[in-house]
C-alpha cells in the first residue's frame, strides 16, 4: 500500500476529490485547445478568418463595441427582456395551474388546446405578434413567454396531479380544507418540480426573445446577429452567439444556486 | 360508560359507471370512553370505508353515525411525514391547519415530544429517523390536536416484523396512558388480540359485523406481555376459526 498512514475513508475522499479535479481540468482543456486551434488555424490561413473569425479578432471587436457603449445596451436589453418574460411565465404558470387544479372539468376542457399550442413551433407566431402588437418590447417579451408557457403549465399540472393522494388525505384527516391541501402539500411537494421547469424555461425564454429580436427590434443580441448578417460583419454574429452562451450559462447557474438555497433550507 | 361513537344500521355502497358495489351492510356497534376497539376482516371487507364514515369523509347512505368528527384523529397506513418539514414542524401541522397554535398547545407538543423520546430529534428531517420513530412522530402529530377517538388504519403495516411488535406495544401504551379511545383496523389477528379491548369481525364484501369478541386481560399487561398468556392462545384459535369460515 502507498498510503499506509491514511484510513480507508480518507483514501475514498481523496479519490473522489481527485476525480472531480480531473473532470474540471479536462473540461477546461477542451475549451482552451479549441480556442488555440481556432486562433492558430485562422492565423496560418487554414480557415478564412473573415468567415470564421478568430478569438483575437473577437476580442478586439468586443473591446471596441464595449468602448462605444453599444454592447452593454444590447446585452442589457436582451437580458432584461428574458428576465421579464421568465418572471411572467413562472407567475402565469403558477396562477393558471392552480386554477386548473381547483377546477378539474376546466382542465379536461382546455387540455387538448394546451397540447396543440405547446407543440406549435412558436417562431411561426412571432411575425404575427409583431404585426398585431407592433415592433416593441412588449411583443418581444410576449414571444419569449409564448415559447415557454404552455409546456410549463402542462408539466406543473402533471406534477400537481401526481401529488400523493394519501398526503392529501392526511390534511383532510387533520381537518384541513382545500387551501390547506394546496399550501401545505401540493405546492411544497412541487418545489423541486417547479425548479426543474424553471431551469428549462429560462433557456426557452432566451430562445423566444432572440426570435422576437430577429424579426422586430432595433436593439438586443438578436438584432446584432441579424444586422451583422446583413452587413456581413461575421465577427458581430459570432460574438453575439458567444455572449448568448455566457448568458445562458449564467442564468442556469444562478437558478441552480437559488434551488440549492431553497432545498437545503 | 358514555359512548363516544355509535353506528346504527349503516349501509354504504360505491358507485361507478359499471354499477353499484355495496361495501358495508347493516353495521351496528358502539365505542365507549377509553375503549380500544379492533376491527378485523378479510381484504376488501370495507374496513377503510368504515373509518372514512366515522371521520365524516363519507356519508352513510342509510342509517346513522353518531359522533363528533372534530374529536376524531386519523392515523393513516404510512406516517406521511413531510420531507420538507422538520419533525417538530410536522407535529405542529394539525394545530397549524386548525389555527390552534398557541403557547399552550406548543407546550403540549413539546411535552409529548419529550415524553415519547423524540425531543432531541425535533429539528431533524423525517428521513433521518427510524421507521418506529417516524410512526411515533405520526401518532404525536395526531395526539397534539387532542382527539377523543383515534382511528388507526393498519398503522404498522409498513414496518418490518420486529419493529412492528415494538411499535404496536409502544403506540398501544401511549394511547392508554393518554386515556384515548381508539379503533384499530388490522389484518393481523395476534396484533388485534394483543392491543384491543374488543374485536369486531367483519364478513367479506359487503362487510357486516358477524361477531364481537370481548377480550379480558389484566389491564396492567403490555401488548407484548399479553402475547405470552394462555388466554391469548385461546382467543387466537377462536378468532382463527372464525376467520377461516369467512374464506371459502
Amino acid at each position: 500500500m502507498y498510503h499506509k498512514n491514511l484510513s480507508a475513508q480518507e483514501l475514498y475522499v481523496r479519490r473522489q476529490k481527485h476525480t472531480k479535479i480531473v473532470i474540471r481540468v479536462v473540461q477546461l482543456a477542451i475549451l482552451f485547445s479549441f480556442l488555440i486551434l481556432w486562433e492558430v488555424s485562422a492565423s496560418f490561413g487554414w480557415i478564412d478568418s473573415f468567415i470564421f473569425s478568430s478569438p483575437s479578432k473577437l476580442y478586439i471587436c468586443f473591446r471596441s463595441l464595449l468602448a462605444s457603449g453599444d454592447l452593454t445596451g444590447h446585452i442589457g436589453i436582451t437580458l432584461l427582456e428574458t428576465l421579464v418574460s421568465f418572471a411572467l411565465v413562472i407567475l402565469t404558470t403558477l396562477v393558471i395551474t392552480v386554477l386548473l387544479w381547483l377546477n378539474k372539468p376546466l382542465s379536461k376542457i382546455i387540455e387538448p388546446y394546451l397540447v396543440v399550442l405547446n407543440s406549435l413551433p412558436k417562431s411561426a407566431l412571432a411575425p404575427l405578434l409583431i404585426v398585431w402588437l407592433g415592433a416593441n418590447y412588449k411583443t418581444i417579451i410576449l414571444t419569449g413567454m409564448s415559447v415557454a408557457i404552455f409546456g410549463s403549465i402542462l408539466n406543473l399540472y402533471t406534477g400537481f396531479m401526481e401529488t400523493s393522494p394519501d398526503k392529501i388525505k392526511l390534511i383532510r384527516a387533520l381537518h384541513g380544507n382545500t387551501a390547506h391541501v394546496l399550501f401545505k402539500v401540493v405546492l411544497p411537494a412541487n418545489i423541486p418540480n417547479l425548479f426543474s421547469i424553471m431551469k428549462v424555461n429560462i433557456g426557452l425564454c432566451l430562445v423566444g426573445v432572440i426570435i422576437g429580436e430577429f424579426i422586430g427590434s432595433k436593439q438586443g443580441l438578436g438584432y446584432m446577429i441579424i444586422y451583422g448578417s446583413q452587413v456581413f460583419k461575421l465577427d458581430w454574429i459570432i460574438l453575439s452567439i458567444l455572449i448568448l452562451c455566457v448568458i445562458a450559462m449564467l442564468l442556469y447557474f444562478l437558478l441552480g444556486r437559488l434551488e440549492h438555497r431553497f432545498t437545503c433550507e | 360508560m358514555q359512548n363516544i361513537l355509535e353506528f346504527h344500521e349503516v349501509d354504504y355502497a360505491y358507485h361507478s359507471m359499471d354499477g353499484e358495489v355495496p361495501a358495508l351492510e347493516n353495521i351496528n356497534f358502539t365505542v365507549g370512553e377509553e375503549e380500544f376497539l379492533v376491527i378485523v376482516g378479510p381484504s376488501g371487507c370495507g374496513k377503510s370505508t368504515l373509518l372514512d364514515l366515522i371521520f365524516g369523509l363519507l356519508q352513510p347512505e342509510h342509517g346513522s353515525v353518531i359522533g363528533d368528527p372534530d374529536a376524531v384523529g386519523y392515523m393513516l397506513q404510512k406516517d406521511h411525514l413531510f420531507g420538507w418539514r422538520t419533525i417538530e414542524k410536522n407535529i405542529l401541522l394539525g394545530l397549524e391547519i386548525q389555527h390552534r397554535l398557541t403557547p399552550d398547545t406548543r407546550a403540549y407538543a413539546t411535552e409529548l415530544l419529550k415524553k415519547y423520546g423524540l425531543y432531541e430529534f425535533r429539528k431533524k428531517r423525517p428521513s433521518e429517523l427510524s421507521g418506529g420513530m417516524r410512526q411515533r412522530a405520526a401518532l404525536i402529530r395526531t395526539l397534539v390536536t387532542r382527539p377523543q377517538l383515534l382511528l388507526l388504519d393498519e398503522p404498522f403495516s409498513a414496518l418490518d416484523y420486529q419493529t412492528r411488535l415494538n411499535v404496536a406495544d409502544d403506540i398501544g401504551s401511549i394511547i392508554r396512558s393518554e386515556k384515548k379511545s381508539a379503533i384499530l383496523v388490522t389484518h393481523d389477528l395476534s396484533e388485534a388480540i394483543s392491543m384491543g379491548d374488543r374485536i369486531l369481525i367483519l364478513s367479506a364484501r359487503p362487510g357486516t359485523v358477524i361477531r364481537t369478541i370481548d377480550l379480558n386481560f389484566d389491564p396492567a399487561l403490555s401488548s407484548i406481555e399479553r402475547r405470552e398468556t394462555d388466554a391469548f392462545k385461546q382467543y387466537f384459535s377462536e378468532l382463527w376459526k372464525e376467520m377461516n369460515q369467512l374464506v371459502p
